[in-house]
This record gives C-alpha cells, structure tokens and sequence, in this order.
C-alpha cells in the first residue's frame, strides 16, 4: 500500500475545499492545506487570533510581526482582507459562519468525538487555544490526521480515551491511509490509498467500517 | 479639557495595588504591551490575576512578570508553548494558579464584561473536561454551558494611534483582545505607538471610542522584527 506523506494528505483535504468557502486551518498539520489549495479557487482563509484572507508567507526580510496566524507565525494579508477583534473572530466560529474547520487529532471516535488538546498526563500542562470553540461551532469539521499511532494502534476509537474536544463534532477524517466520513449510523469509508483493500483498513482500524458502494 | 495622555508608563500605572486583576493585550508578540508589563514589573505590584491568551513567552514581558513570582493566577488559553518555562516551572512547583478557558470563551467573558451582561450561554466545551461543575442548559437542540463575565481592574493594552479622548485605532493583527479589554475594565491604559490631534484618526476608523480608554502612553515604536 501507498501511504500518503504529509504534504499529499494536506493536498487531499484541499482537493475537497471549494471555491467560496470561509476556512480555518487549525495549528501544525491542517496549516499544510493552505499550500496546495487549487489555485483558481477563491477560499478565504480565517485566522482566529483575528483575520480573514490569510495569504502566504511572507518573502524573507517582509515580516511583519503585527501580522501573524493563530500558530504565531508571520502571514501576508490577500486583497479582500479584513482585521478584528477576538470577539468578533470567535462570533464567526461559534456562530456557524465558517465553513470548514480543518483540525488535527490524537483521535476521534466512531460517533465523531474529537480529542485532540490533552493527553490528560499527570505532569502534562493543558493548553486549549480555539479548538473546541471550532469543534463546535465550523459548519462542517474535517480532521486530519495518521491513522495510526506511532505503536500502531487506530487513532480511530470506539471511545476516545483522551479528554475530549468536543462530542459528537467531526464530519469527515482524512487519514494517511483513507477518507471516512462520519455519519450518525457509522464510519463510511469513502476512498482507501492505492494497494489498500477495505478489509485490510478494517483490521488496521479500532470500530467497525462501512463500505460505500465506490471504495476499494 | 480632557487629556487622557499620561507622562509614562511609569505614571501611568503608579496606582496599580496589590491583589489586583490585570487583563494583558496581545497575542503572541503581536499587541503586547511591553513597555507597560515592564513599568509593571517596575511598580512592583504583587499577588496579581493576569488575564491574557498565553502565559508568556520566553524571558521578556509577562513571562518576565511571571518568573518575577508577581503572578497569583492566571486566566489564558493555550499556556503551554514551547518557550513558557517560567509559566511551566511555577505551575509546576504549583506557585500560579491557572483557570484555562478556551479562546472564544475567554474573548466573549471579556466582552460580556464590558457590555454589562450577567451571564451567558455557549455550546463551546460541552460534554467536555472545562465544563465540569458548570450550568449546563439545552436551548433548541442544542447543549449550552453557563459562562460569566471575566471584570479587570486594569486592562494594559497596545494600540497604533490615539488622541486625547483616548479613541484608538490599532495595526493588523496586533488588535487582537485590545478593544474588548478596554472595556471590561476599569481603568484601562494603552501604550500607542503615535498621539495625534483629535479628529487626525478617522472617525469611520476609530476601533475603539474614547470612552473605554482612561490613560494613553506613547511608547517610542521598537524597531520591527518578525514574530
């Protein structure tokens, strides 16, 4: 089987990104979608510490450090563009005007449970940033993340065993091996990698699949 | 006449006591007040609740305030950075207290403060760890959780352009918690970067109306580096 790298699986999540939507791309993971959303498309991309149209780096020597994303890093400003205040930035999550919220996993259950801000480690510090106002409030919840942990176990659960982010919030996970989509009767296998059977992601995953007509 | 511009930093925060609750500007580097978290540093005011997003970040402005054990508690949301080893060793050691509230919360507790409204429900955090212990109530279908208004005594902020009302207007993204502080705090005081006339800042670009401001401080603008 084929499995994807990071940049083909931020690719994959871009694939399903269409011309007008109003995005978050959560820290880490989710920020490599930005790199390959289809150009030709008009997405606008939003930043919670307080902007929308997040454009690309800056070239070296060009930054600017009021101008940042939610990950701190310096961003560039698109024609379009517009700056607010937090309240304002959160209004847009939580009151259901963002389109898509792409965020990272430790994992996510099979009724689309996401934990993904605490190990719940005895000496672990908690840090929660936006992620559960996105969990709720994003119209629709992608999750990207591997498939397996680094021992590998499904990060695909019955019940997560992580604190969680929030219950019952994850639409669809893009994982290095397949899409799955979460739908109130179960996991949907959508598509597998080149070379991977449904059979074989069934017994690599932690709850029980669903076929759909069109996957492998 | 009206003159909200204090002489300094130093000036403008003499009154500040012990016991009290700061709200700290910015996100990141991006609208931290720096020269008003150092003239607090230099006040010497102990036993303070900071509200700010994080809980510092390498060795300069709170989490020198932080290491300097000046901090009793501390409301943020993401804490835990690569660089907030002042913060970790006293959380650690169990000499800060920290009440972690996810980032929308924070914002609207702080906003409903300055709004003057008692209470309010959000469906962030429900069924989760933060919303233990709390109200919870179901409002059309959906799960909500009971949140109240976070007040401040001060507020420190950082914004591009005052006047002597106090109206501001900030830079980009370093806007962040700014204009929402200003107003769910008794006294605010802002550190800006120019004072101009009054009526020289549009008032169709005026982010934040005099009337949420006390003090205004220009700080001279430190060259400007990447994040």
């Amino acid at each position: 089987m084929k499995k994807l790298d990071r940049n083909q699986m931020a690719a994959r999540v871009a694939r399903d990104i269409p011309e007008g939507a109003y995005v978050n791309l959560g820290i880490g993971l989710p920020t490599l979608v930005a790199d390959f959303l289809p150009k030709g498309r008009e997405i606008i991309l939003h930043s919670e510490n307080g902007v929308l149209g997040v454009g690309p780096k800056p070239a070296p020597g060009q930054e600017d450090e009021d101008l940042i994303n939610a990950g701190k890093e310096p961003v560039t400003l698109l024609a379009g563009g517009s700056y607010f205040h937090h309240a304002d930035s959160f209004a847009m999550i939580r009151g259901r005007h963002l389109d898509f919220a792409v965020l990272g996993a430790f994992q996510v259950s099979a009724a689309g449970d996401l934990a993904n801000w605490h190990t719940g480690g005895a000496d672990a510090i908690p840090a929660v940033g936006g992620a559960m106002d996105l969990a709720v409030g994003a119209k629709k919840v992608l999750v990207m993340m591997e498939h397996l942990t680094k021992k590998g176990e499904s990060k695909i659960v019955e019940r997560c065993t992580y604190p969680l982010t929030g219950a019952r919030c994850v639409d669809r996970i893009y994982t290095d091996l397949a899409v799955i989509d979460v739908k109130p009767d179960g996991l949907h296998v959508v598509e597998t990698v080149e070379g991977l059977s449904f059979d074989e992601l069934q017994r690599l995953s932690g709850v029980p699949l669903k076929r759909l007509a069109s996957a492998a | 006449m009206i003159n909200k511009v204090a002489a300094s930093p130093e000036a403008a925060l003499a009154d500040i006591p012990d016991g009290a609750t700061i709200m700290i500007g910015g996100f990141g580097n991006a609208g931290m007040p720096a020269a008003l978290i150092d003239a607090l540093i230099a006040q010497g005011a102990r036993d303070l609740t900071v509200v700010n997003n994080n809980a510092g970040n390498a060795d300069a402005g709170l989490a020198a305030l932080i290491g300097a054990k000046r901090v009793r508690k501390i409301l943020c949301s993401f804490p835990r950075q690569a660089d907030s080893w002042h913060f970790d060793k006293l959380y650690r050691a169990g000499e800060i207290e920290l009440e972690l509230v996810p980032q929308g919360t924070l914002a609207e507790r702080i906003r409903a403060a300055g709004a003057g409204i008692g209470a309010f429900f959000t469906p962030t955090a429900h069924g989760t760890k933060l919303a233990e212990g709390k109200e919870t109530r179901r409002i059309a279908e959906r799960d909500y959780v009971l949140e109240y208004p976070i007040h401040a005594d001060y507020a420190l902020i950082k914004a591009d352009r005052a006047d002597r009302w106090g109206n501001l207007a900030y830079r980009m993204t370093a806007r962040n918690f700014a204009p929402i502080m200003a107003a769910a705090a008794r006294c605010s005081v802002v550190q800006v970067r120019e004072i101009v006339e009054l009526g020289a800042i549009d008032p169709e670009v005026v982010v934040t109306p005099g009337i949420f401001v006390k003090r205004v401080v220009k700080v001279a603008a430190a060259l400007r580096k990447a994040a």
